[in-house]
């Protein structure tokens, strides 16, 4: 292929010379020039593409045998897991592969948070990544609710409400929501033509962003831009080989829960028929929706504790601009990195702290935590950008040393 | 919805956890199929059948789950048309538009107990058999949960109202709507195994477990293949990676 403008003849030269694939890929999958100090953290972009990859192939076939039909959804998912070929491997890779593809989007997003890949030039970039989460949040949450299991209606339920919080029109607002004066038929029909077609809007989105980054390239480590040719590898063979060993053990860790314990990240109640009649004892959202879960009910007051959640994401949009410091990496930033730290502890609590009960103590470290959260982003980082004294920053990728 | 049914939905489950905190938490007991790579103890599980056709089968359905599917459990299509045609199901219409009964056959799914959900509400006292198909799956810690459960009932302690329900210590709230189905002895074992109390309830939860996860055994040995190709792929692209990243070093 290195070939491709002498060689005139062949089949891929005929096609590149009219439909320029070959050396678009080359462009920008081949030679792309990378930094060549990307550490393990920098895999998890790639693997985010994959699992998206993996929801769609297995949702395209799952949708083949499911049935969109508050009588049938349930009966059609114990079909597939029981008479479909190999059902039962297909549904418990889309179920666990949903919770994977946020664990590493998660992991992507704290990897920005710690290396500053918000800054300038790449504010688009973080913005575009914002909109796939929000995305795929939407997308999760109407595919959790397809089943028709007990936490699928109730969850569903409750987070259709959030809307009727909205003064004068909520109401209306959720009643369109629902096709009617519930959670029903014509709810379930549309969340699944929408779970259906917003994962090809996130790979819309996902070339977006990928055209973002490859525009000025990736941030790194170090996060200094590059000063020449000397700071930078080919993207293959070095990093394709890198995202293959990544790709590889995350799959092992992946494919040990799907098939040695499928349902340790769903919940019991989901393998009880809905029920309107029956509130269950406990309703919780999935595990990636917890510290949001617990945002929401820290707010005393119903529209306050939506207003809170949503903020908690839209923040992000901020961030750019909010974090005031120069440098990018916390390696240079001593107190960021502390902050860092505090902050990624926060969410784990509120991630822990919303499976709990709202009741007594939790709803006190609920609001703290809460309180936290936005304190983190709008007033501990803008301070810090004036206050806090960096380390020396490196002269450049290639000979870090030089500047000790 | 109101703000007020809002809240009462997302707080609710506060004072239903008190409650629940009071069902002891199940008996961990060691099936054959406890361990990651253990499997479903076959001839336990076909004298869960048994169980669960002479006792518990004539208030609980086993809905999702057909007769063919016994394969998994060992039995040959003979035996299975056997054990179908012990219950009675709804033929098509016939040249009259009647709709007469005909035994169930291989290919029909476990008949259930009563007509429709009133029917089987009317019959238990407003409370309905759920559905066992699933069961192990829809509790936490599901095998040792109904074998704790059918093990757990005692006599209610002393000034406790159990009002038209029974007394159950690992039963969220401590009172269950149905009757103690299983004392020992409520079935005669064709293998002859001694039919105790314990005996059953071990039995029938392997079956159950069966029930709810048919795949149980083809997943896991399908999963030890592949995790073991995903561990050599792993440590191959390592070795691969030291070996193309060695070049840029020199």
């Amino acid at each position: 292929m290195s070939t491709a403008k002498k060689n005139t003849k062949g089949i891929i030269n005929w096609i590149d010379y009219r439909l320029p694939v070959v050396s678009f890929l080359k462009h920008s999958a081949v030679d792309y020039p990378t930094p060549r100090n990307l550490n393990y953290w920098w895999n998890f972009g790639s693997l985010a593409g994959f699992f998206l990859l993996v929801q769609i192939i297995t949702g395209v076939i799952l949708s083949m045998h499911y049935t969109a039909h508050v009588d049938h959804a349930f009966d059609s998912i114990e079909h597939i897991m029981r008479n479909v070929n190999h059902g039962w491997l297909i549904r418990y890779i889309h179920m666990n592969g949903a919770s994977f593809f946020f664990i590493v989007v998660y992991i992507h997003i704290f990897r920005g948070l710690y290396y500053g890949s918000y800054k300038a030039p790449r504010e688009l970039l973080w913005w575009l990544g914002i909109i796939i989460l929000l995305l795929m949040m939407a997308t999760a949450f109407m595919g959790y609710v397809l089943p028709w299991g007990q936490m699928s209606f109730w969850g569903a339920t409750v987070i259709t409400n959030l809307f009727s919080a909205i003064p004068l029109i909520g109401d209306n607002i959720t009643q369109w929501l629902w096709g009617g004066y519930s959670v029903d038929n014509p709810t379930l029909s549309r969340f699944y033509t929408l779970h259906f077609l917003l994962p090809f809007l996130i790979v819309g989105v996902v070339v977006l962003h990928i055209v973002a980054l490859h525009t000025h390239g990736s941030n790194n480590p170090l996060g200094i831009d590059r000063k020449g040719p000397q700071d930078s590898i080919p993207f293959h063979p070095f990093y394709t080989i890198k995202d293959l060993f990544g790709l590889s053990f995350a799959l092992t860790i992946f494919f040990a829960v799907v098939f040695f314990a499928p349902d340790f990240l769903g919940h019991p109640d989901n393998y009880i028929p809905a029920d309107p009649l029956k509130t269950p004892a406990h309703i919780v959202p999935e595990w990636y929706f917890l510290p949001f879960y617990a945002i929401l009910r820290a707010i005393p007051d119903k529209l306050g504790g939506v207003i809170a959640m949503f903020s908690a994401i839209f923040v992000l949009f901020l961030l750019p601009w909010l974090d005031t410091s120069k440098v990018r990496s916390a390696t240079f930033r001593p107190v960021y990195k502390i902050l860092f730290w505090i902050f990624l502890i926060d969410a784990i609590v509120l991630g822990w702290v919303g499976s709990k009960p709202a009741e007594g103590i939790y709803i006190i470290i609920s609001r703290i935590a809460t309180l936290y959260y936005f304190l983190h982003f709008l007033i501990l980082l803008p301070l810090l950008g004036k206050f806090e004294k960096n380390r020396p920053l490196p002269e450049s990728i290639g000979k870090p040393v030089l500047a000790e | 919805m109101n703000i007020f049914t809002l809240s009462f939905l997302i707080f609710s489950f506060t004072f239903s956890l008190i409650s629940a905190d009071k069902a002891l938490k199940p008996e961990q007991y060691p099936f054959s199929f406890s361990k990651p790579l253990g499997k479903i103890d076959k001839n336990s599980a076909q004298r869960g059948l048994q169980v669960y056709i002479e006792v518990c089968a004539s208030c609980h359905g086993l809905k999702h789950v057909a007769y063919r599917s016994l394969e998994g459990l060992g039995y040959n299509k003979d035996q299975i048309n056997r054990i179908a045609a012990q219950f009675q199901v709804d033929d098509l219409p016939n040249e009259e538009g009647e709709i007469l009964k005909r035994a169930a056959i291989y290919s029909d799914y476990f008949v259930e107990p009563y007509e429709n959900y009133n029917t089987a509400k009317a019959a238990n006292n407003g409370a309905y058999p759920p559905d066992l198909s699933l069961m192990v799956k829809a509790r936490k810690d599901g095998a040792n949960y109904i074998r704790s459960l059918l093990l757990g009932y005692t006599d209610a302690p002393n000034g406790f109202d159990v009002g038209e329900g029974y007394y159950n210590k690992y039963m969220a709230g401590n009172i269950i709507a149905m009757p103690q189905p299983l004392y020992g002895d409520d079935v005669e074992y064709k293998d002859g195994t001694n039919a105790t109390l314990e005996q059953e309830v071990n039995d029938l939860v392997t079956f159950l477990t069966w029930t709810s996860m048919p795949d149980l055994e083809d997943r896991r040995s399908a999963g030890l293949k592949v995790i073991f190709f995903l561990f050599i792929m792993t440590i191959v692209f390592y070795l691969s990676y030291r070996k193309i990243w060695s070049e840029l070093k020199k």
